[in-house]
């Protein structure tokens, strides 16, 4: 080590003094965001010891498949309905995306499953619970439309029992299931968007609030009372 | 034309249904819930590969 060299730069704070000065609501939105969410919580190193268990991994096979569905989805849009009825790429393409959302609702189904029998809305997670039944209803609207431009017998079936109930809801002059032009937009455009939003939320959610621990873990546990890792800390908000 | 016409049939048929009295499933819709509940009690008994490394 030289004496005379240039001392080693300090870590910054997440959170500097100058930022606490700064009445800048850009500034005052930094520092609520660096508070609720730093960087550590963020993108964790690592997590507590009872998230080895494999009810905990069906959490991440959801968003798998959704990204399965959208990469798939967009390769679909982007050729056509011409050339996913016809070719054979086209069909296998169609099938990736169709079997990705059986897999998308089978892995969301045990993961909410797992999440109810745990009571997961408990230490301050309520948001987290609502977002997660928001995108599973959102999940459900998109699917449908999805069936709808399937363009078979099954569609113009599913199509026909709908609309009544639509219409009875007065939804029908802006979501018309027989208007097969407008249901596609819906598909490709507006709800694939709602769905990843409500997602993100939601794992933003997870990650500021922490995995939610089991139900018989003691408010004593070490994992959820220390404050010197990350993961505890989040976890030690449980009420 | 008769193979687009089996394959129309198909695309038009009810699919095979399970009954019990008052009680009826489609078969593809009782395996996708046979499936999820396997997956769920599978998720909770079997190990999980490296626990013990875990802190």
């Amino acid at each position: 080590m030289s004496l005379g060299g240039p001392a080693p730069a300090e870590p910054e704070p997440a959170v500097s003094e100058d930022d606490e000065k700064s009445s800048t609501w850009t500034g005052a939105a930094r520092r609520w965001l660096l508070r609720r969410l730093p960087p550590d919580k963020l993108l964790p190193d690592d997590q507590p010891s009872y998230v080895a268990s494999w009810i905990y991994v069906f959490g991440m096979a959801t968003i798998a498949a959704l990204v399965f569905i959208l990469i798939s989805g967009l390769v679909l849009s982007l050729n056509g309905p011409q050339w996913y009825h016809v070719s054979e790429l086209g069909h296998f393409v169609n099938s990736v995306h169709l079997w990705g959302v059986e897999l998308f609702f089978m892995f969301m189904v045990v993961h909410l499953w797992g999440k109810f029998w745990m009571a997961a809305w408990r230490g301050g997670r309520t948001l987290t619970w609502i977002t997660g039944v928001l995108s599973f209803l959102v999940s459900i609207v998109t699917a449908f439309t999805g069936y709808l431009l399937q363009t078979n017998f099954d569609a113009q079936w599913i199509a026909f029992e709908a609309k009544d109930a639509l219409n009875a809801t007065g939804i029908g002059a802006w979501f018309n299931v027989a208007n097969l032009g407008q249901i596609f937009m819906w598909h490709i455009t507006l709800l694939p968007l709602a769905v990843a939003a409500v997602v993100a939320l939601h794992v933003v959610l997870v990650r500021m609030h922490g995995v939610v621990p089991p139900l018989d873990a003691a408010d004593s546990d070490s994992q959820l009372t220390s404050t010197d890792a990350a993961p505890s800390e989040s976890n030690g908000e449980r009420s | 034309m008769s193979h687009a016409l089996e394959l129309l049939q198909t695309a038009s048929g009810p699919g095979l249904i399970f009954s019990w009295g008052p009680f009826a499933i489609q078969v593809g819709n009782l395996v996708v819930i046979t499936v999820m509940i396997v997956l769920f009690v599978l998720a909770l008994f079997l190990p999980f590969p490296g626990e013990k490394r875990r802190k």
